[in-house]
């Protein structure tokens, strides 16, 4: 059997990361920030959250610093686009690059080690029902995220910042305020899907460890729309073909195609789900103006 | 500051760029005391090691690189338009140069020309690619182009491990070029004219930007995308043709690299030395501006190059130069809409309108 439920166990533990990340994008996106640094601030959670877990010996705290250390890093964001209405992506892109140059610089300098970090007495994530506990939290965060943006005043507000700024701010909210909130989450969130990845999926730091996971979180926030769920299942559908790819590998597919599989699904994935909206409001009569 | 008596020097100063690029050296001074090593030690060897005379080679040939790549990422960016695939581009040139060194049955000058042309359609075919998705689909370009990088890099990948792969050897790469199949080196060194390719792309470039209609068109859409197309500049033809022109720039890197030292394509060459991230680190830092593009893929090249002889000379890892890089971009980005009177600047003719643009697409 192809389809089996150890894939959807794979599928589940590959989309954990990206989810987590995409929920932070998401909550940028409602906010109005373009917030391409997703894959940046995952590394720097990453890196933290074994430096962290290695010294302390605990792997909470290694989390936890991950969530600090991935937050305050959004401050680059958050005071370069919203304060000095600097240029988003640029500032995404240059903090991907810094993240970068950044851990590898620390790794050779706090471990004396080039590539990878890897002890056996590094302390992992613990994991319940096969499952790491950021795991359960990032389904909890989906419902929740759901929820304020659609029920809590702060959420109505947020979404009203991003959508007409100007609007928001007559009604006397203040949209900078919100803006850095969803940075700064997005960064809390980010931290923890690295500290996933470094410490639940594996129990290392290797240079450049996220490989685009956060690019797909972005993409995972446009077929999302950047709804809660709509994310989730993008995650979901990215999650599976990263699974699907290890299971291919098991057949004797050579690890390359492998490797390309979950980025061609996911621009499949985007084209179709393009095409499909353009359809619909070429056909609704609104469409007709745009 | 108060007063312009001096207002040369504070013109210089007030500069975006050069505010940024002495930002950026202060913190890498700073990372190197924090490190323990002395910065103006570590400076120096910097400048001795890429520019004295066992360097300035590696300077050029790896300037080669980050020049070309700069290019291919700059002319679409003049435009407003981020090209994300160089990767992929550059790799795809890269092996296509390969396969028709190995196989033309031309004889090797001829071949190498082929060679060229061969990877330059591969990478403009790719990156065109890249803009009929965002054209035809609606997929943001800076996502189509990025997302398919990665299987460009596999199918690249794959290929030089199995189907390509030397015959006993146990290194990913493909067999060498034949004999003569190689661009003409300065000496012994291992610069090639692809050197002299890429500044004329370079020239190619400025000449465009600075004279033509067509170059006219591009910096317009970069500074006000919605002006131009009321002024009759049509975005998706553009948009395919500067993606072709970046696409092929970075299939030429990927074909010069080929066809230079060792003669071969070997996997991750290309790419491990992030010559995609630092071209497009250069071609931002010089707002796309032809000559600008020069001078700053000739600085990255020199942090590159030189990071390796600070690293042997004060120990501190060569991965410094790399945060160098991204904190002159962090600072210049940040700096581009300063609050009004903070300093006053002059107005400034460059893109840096569009990538937001893009950004809420």
């Amino acid at each position: 059997m192809f389809f089996d439920s150890d894939l959807l166990m794979s599928a589940l533990r590959a989309l954990t990361p990206i989810l987590l990340a995409a929920l932070g994008g998401a909550l940028c996106e409602r906010a109005g920030v373009f917030n391409i640094g997703l894959e940046g601030m995952m590394l720097m959670g990453c890196f933290t959250s074994v430096a962290t877990s290695w010294f302390t010996g605990s792997a909470w705290l290694g989390v936890l610093a991950a969530a600090l250390a991935a937050a305050a890093y959004s401050l680059i964001l958050a005071v370069g686009a919203v304060t000095l209405r600097g240029d988003a992506v640029v500032l995404g892109i240059a903090m991907n690059l810094l993240a970068v140059g950044l851990t590898s610089f620390l790794l050779r300098t706090v471990f004396g080690v080039q590539g990878t970090f890897d002890d056996p007495s590094l302390a992992g994530l613990p994991l319940v029902g096969g499952f790491t506990p950021l795991a359960y939290l990032a389904f909890v965060t989906v419902a929740v995220a759901a929820v304020m943006l659609s029920r809590s005043v702060w959420g109505l507000r947020l979404r009203g910042v991003g959508e007409a700024p100007d609007a928001a701010a007559t009604l006397g909210v203040s949209p900078a305020k919100y803006k850095y909130a969803a940075v700064l989450i997005s960064g809390v969130l980010c931290g923890l899907a690295g500290a996933q990845l470094a410490l639940g999926n594996v129990t290392l730091f290797s240079e450049n460890m996220t490989a685009g996971r956060g690019w797909i979180a972005v993409v995972a926030v446009m077929l999302g729309r950047a709804a809660p769920v709509g994310v989730l299942l993008a995650a979901l559908l990215f999650g599976l073909a990263e699974a699907a790819g290890f299971r291919l590998q098991g057949v004797g597919l050579p690890q390359q195609a492998t490797d390309a599989a979950p980025y061609v699904v996911t621009l499949v994935a985007l084209f179709l789900s393009t095409a499909r909206r353009r359809r619909r409001t070429a056909n609704s009569p609104s469409g007709a103006t745009t | 500051m108060t007063h312009t008596q001096i207002p040369r020097i504070s013109g210089v100063l007030r500069s975006p760029v050069t505010f940024s690029v002495l930002a950026g050296l202060v913190i890498g001074a700073l990372f190197l005391v924090g490190t323990g090593a002395d910065p103006i030690t570590a400076y120096g060897a910097v400048l001795t090691g890429s520019l004295g005379a066992d360097g300035i080679g590696s300077t050029l040939s790896t300037g080669t690189s980050v020049l070309g790549v700069a290019l291919a990422l700059a002319i679409p960016l003049r435009a407003g338009l981020i090209n994300l695939g160089g990767d992929g581009q550059m790799v795809l040139g890269g092996i296509t140069a390969a396969v028709t060194g190995l196989y033309s049955p031309l004889p090797a000058p001829l071949t190498v020309v082929l060679a060229l042309l061969a990877g330059m359609a591969a990478g403009a075919a790719y990156a065109a690619l890249a803009a009929l998705c965002e054209n035809r689909l609606g997929v943001p370009l800076l996502v189509s182009s990025l997302l398919l990088s990665y299987p460009a890099v596999s199918l690249a990948s794959y290929l030089a491990r199995y189907p390509l792969k030397e015959p006993g050897s146990s290194l990913p790469q493909t067999r060498a070029m034949p004999d003569g199949v190689a661009l003409p080196a300065f000496g012994d060194s291992t610069v090639t004219i692809g050197l002299v390719l890429v500044v004329l792309a370079a020239a190619a470039y400025w000449f465009t930007d600075k004279r033509t209609a067509f170059g006219y068109e591009i910096r317009m859409t970069g500074l006000n995308s919605r002006f131009a197309a009321y002024a009759g500049v049509e975005r998706r033809g553009l948009t395919l043709k500067l993606m072709s022109v970046s696409g092929a720039l970075a299939g030429l890197v990927g074909a010069i690299g080929v066809l230079s030292f060792p003669y071969r394509f070997v996997d991750g060459s290309l790419t491990a030395p992030g010559y995609t991230w630092t071209g497009l680190t250069a071609a931002l830092l010089a707002a796309a501006a032809p000559l600008g593009t020069v001078v700053a893929s000739f600085f990255f090249a020199v942090l590159a190059v030189g990071g390796l002889a600070m690293e042997r000379t004060t120990e501190v890892p060569r991965e410094l130069t790399q945060v160098l890089q991204a904190i002159v971009i962090v600072f210049l980005a940040a700096r581009l809409r300063f609050p009004s009177g903070w300093f006053r600047r002059r107005p400034r003719k460059s893109s840096q309108e569009s990538p937001q643009e893009i950004g809420a697409a």
